[in-house]
C-alpha cells in the first residue's frame, strides 16, 4: 500500500464574502493548491469536492462538475455530503483511492457559501444536519443541539460556562496571525460570558461565525511525488471515520461522542500510533463545548476533565498539547462544506513550519485533525505526519 | 406532506396512546422503523409511552429558524421516558423556569409560527 502526500494546499479567506459565489470561491483555493503542489494537471484523476448546503443557499446541485471547470480540470468530479464533515469524507475517501492504487492524484476539498443568507435562513439550513422529523420540528437549531449536549456534560461531569470561555480566548488569540482568519480579535473571558445568549448556555462568542470559504489539496502517492521531485514532507498517514444515531436523543449517553471515538481509533491504529504521540491538534469547535466532547473522545483526556484543559493553559499555543492553533472553526471561521480541507491544509502548514503558529510546535512531528458532523453522527479523523 | 409512520404516532401522543417501539433487549426508538437502530433486531413492537417523563437537558433558544419565529424565546427539551427520549417543546411553564429532573408529558400542541402539529412537553 502506497503512502499519500500532500504535495499543496489551497485557501480562501474565511470570512464574509456575500457576493462571490461557492464556484469562484473554490476556483480560488483550487488553484491555489495546483500551483503550490506544481503537479501538472493533466496528472489530476478525480476531484473530490465537499459540500452541505449549497442546494439551499445558491439553489445549485450537481456542484462537483461545475467545481472541476473552475479549477480547470476535466477529470471526473464527486460531491460528498456529511453535514460539517463533507471536506473530512472527501480527502478520506481520496485518500483511499491512492493507497489503493487507483488514483495517483487527487484533488480534494470543499466549500460553503453561507452569509449570502439571513442568520433565520443559516440556522434553518444548518438544522437540516439533525433529525428533521424528531429534531427540527421541535425547535431544535444547532446552537440549541449543542446546547443541550453541554447542559448535559455539566449535569454529568461538572465545568463550567467559564471554562469553555477560556477555550473561546484561546482560538481567538491562535487566530491572530493567521492571514485566512475570519476573526483577527482578542477576545476576554468576561466577553464571552457576557455575550447575548443564542441557545443558553451557548452565547454569540461560544458559537463559530457564519462563513464563506473555500479550502483544497492536492494529494499524491508516494511514488509520485519521488518520480515528480516534489516538495511534500507531509503524508496522510492515518484516516478513520465513525459514525452513531442521527438525533441525538437516540445516543446512550448526551455529552459523550462514540463516533469520534471510533473514527481515532481506526486512524490511530492505521498511521500506528496512539494518543499519547500527538503533537497537535486541530478539532471541530463549531461550539466551545465541542472541542471539549473531541479532546476526550480523541483520547487526550478522560471524560469530564477535558473542560478544564484552556483555563489550566495544557491546549493553548504554549501548552503541551496546542489544539486549534488555526483559531479552530471558532475562530478562523466555519464553511461547512470547506471545514475538513481547511483543518488539513492548516496541518500541513503547521508541520511544514510556514504557518505563522509554526513556531510554537517546532519540534512537532505528528498531528491529527478530527471533523464532525450534526451532533457528531459522523466523524472523520486524520493523522499527519512530517518527514524531519 | 404526508410522513406515514410519523404522523401516525404524533396522533397517537395527542390521542394519550403515546408509543414507542421496543426490541427484545429493552431499546425503545420512534417509528417509522424497520430494525430497532441500537442492536439490530427486527423483532420491534409497539410499546406504551409512560406518561410521564423527566428531563433530561434543556435549552432555551432565543434565535431559531423561520418555523419558529413567534416562538422566541422557548425551551427545547430532551426528556427520559424511560426506554425511550423524546425532543421536544416545553409548555406550561416559562422557559426561564425549566429545570433538569423536571416531570413532564407528551403531548401535541401547535407551532404557533406555522400551525403545525408540534410534539411538546407539558410540565406536570
Amino acid at each position: 500500500m502506497t503512502g499519500v502526500r500532500v504535495a499543496g494546499v489551497g485557501l480562501t479567506h474565511f470570512g464574509r464574502h456575500p457576493e462571490r459565489t461557492g464556484r469562484d470561491l473554490f476556483g480560488e483555493a483550487a488553484l491555489a493548491a495546483r500551483e503550490e503542489s506544481g503537479v501538472d494537471p493533466e496528472d489530476i484523476e478525480s476531484i473530490n469536492y465537499g459540500n452541505f448546503m449549497g442546494s439551499l443557499s445558491e439553489r445549485q446541485g450537481h456542484q462537483a462538475p461545475l467545481m472541476a471547470e473552475m479549477a480547470g480540470l476535466q477529470c471526473p468530479a464527486t460531491r460528498y455530503e456529511e453535514a460539517c464533515a463533507s471536506a473530512g469524507v472527501a480527502i478520506r475517501e481520496a485518500v483511499r483511492a491512492v493507497r489503493s492504487g487507483e488514483a495517483d492524484v487527487v484533488l480534494a476539498g470543499g466549500c460553503e457559501r453561507m452569509t449570502n443568507l439571513s442568520t433565520a435562513d443559516v440556522t434553518e439550513g444548518l438544522a437540516t444536519a439533525a433529525d428533521e422529523l424528531y429534531e427540527i420540528r421541535a425547535g431544535m437549531t444547532f446552537p440549541g443541539a449543542y446546547a443541550l449536549m453541554e447542559r448535559a456534560y455539566f449535569e454529568s461531569f461538572g465545568g463550567s460556562r467559564e471554562d469553555l470561555a477560556n477555550v473561546a480566548v484561546k482560538n481567538h488569540d491562535n487566530a491572530l496571525p493567521n492571514e485566512y482568519a475570519q476573526f483577527h480579535r482578542a477576545i476576554t473571558v468576561d466577553e464571552v460570558l457576557d455575550a447575548p445568549m443564542v441557545s443558553d448556555p451557548v452565547g454569540l462568542l461560544d458559537a463559530c461565525p457564519v462563513t464563506d470559504g473555500a479550502s483544497a489539496l492536492v494529494l499524491v502517492s508516494d511514488e509520485y511525488a519521488a518520480e515528480h521531485g516534489l516538495d511534500a514532507p507531509v503524508s496522510i498517514t492515518g484516516s478513520g471515520q465513525g459514525g452513531d444515531n442521527l438525533a441525538l436523543h437516540d445516543r446512550d449517553h448526551l455529552a459523550v461522542t462514540p463516533a469520534t471515538e471510533r473514527a481515532a481509533a481506526e486512524a490511530y491504529d492505521d498511521a500506528g500510533c496512539s494518543a499519547d504521540d500527538v503533537d497537535l491538534v486541530e478539532v471541530h469547535d463549531c461550539f466551545t463545548i465541542a472541542e471539549i466532547l473531541a479532546i476526550e473522545g480523541l483520547g487526550f483526556y478522560d471524560h469530564g476533565e477535558g473542560i478544564g484543559a484552556a483555563r489550566r493553559g495544557e491546549t493553548t499555543a504554549t501548552g503541551d498539547l496546542p489544539v486549534n492553533l488555526s483559531g479552530g472553526l471558532k475562530a478562523k471561521g466555519h464553511p461547512v462544506g470547506a471545514t475538513g480541507g481547511s483543518q488539513i491544509a492548516e496541518m500541513t502548514r503547521l508541520l511544514r513550519g510556514d504557518h505563522p503558529n509554526s513556531d510554537h510546535v517546532e519540534d512537532a512531528t505528528l498531528g491529527v485533525t478530527h471533523n464532525a458532523g450534526g451532533t457528531v453522527a459522523s466523524a472523520v479523523v486524520h493523522v499527519l505526519e512530517v518527514d524531519r | 406532506m404526508t410522513d406515514a409512520g410519523y404522523d401516525e404516532w404524533l396522533d397517537a401522543v395527542d390521542d394519550g396512546e403515546g408509543f414507542y417501539l421496543a426490541c427484545p433487549e429493552g431499546h425503545g426508538s420512534l417509528p417509522p422503523r424497520r430494525v430497532c437502530p441500537h442492536c439490530g433486531s427486527t423483532d420491534i413492537d409497539r410499546a406504551a409511552l409512560p406518561t410521564t417523563g423527566t428531563i433530561e437537558t434543556f435549552t432555551i433558544c432565543y434565535v431559531g429558524g423561520p418555523d419558529f419565529a413567534d416562538e422566541e424565546p422557548y425551551a427545547t427539551a430532551i426528556a427520559d421516558f424511560g426506554d425511550v427520549r423524546l425532543t421536544g417543546v416545553v409548555r406550561g411553564v416559562d422557559p426561564e423556569e425549566v429545570t433538569v429532573g423536571m416531570p413532564v408529558e407528551a403531548a401535541v400542541g401547535t407551532n404557533r409560527t406555522t400551525g403545525d402539529d408540534l410534539l411538546i412537553l407539558r410540565a406536570r
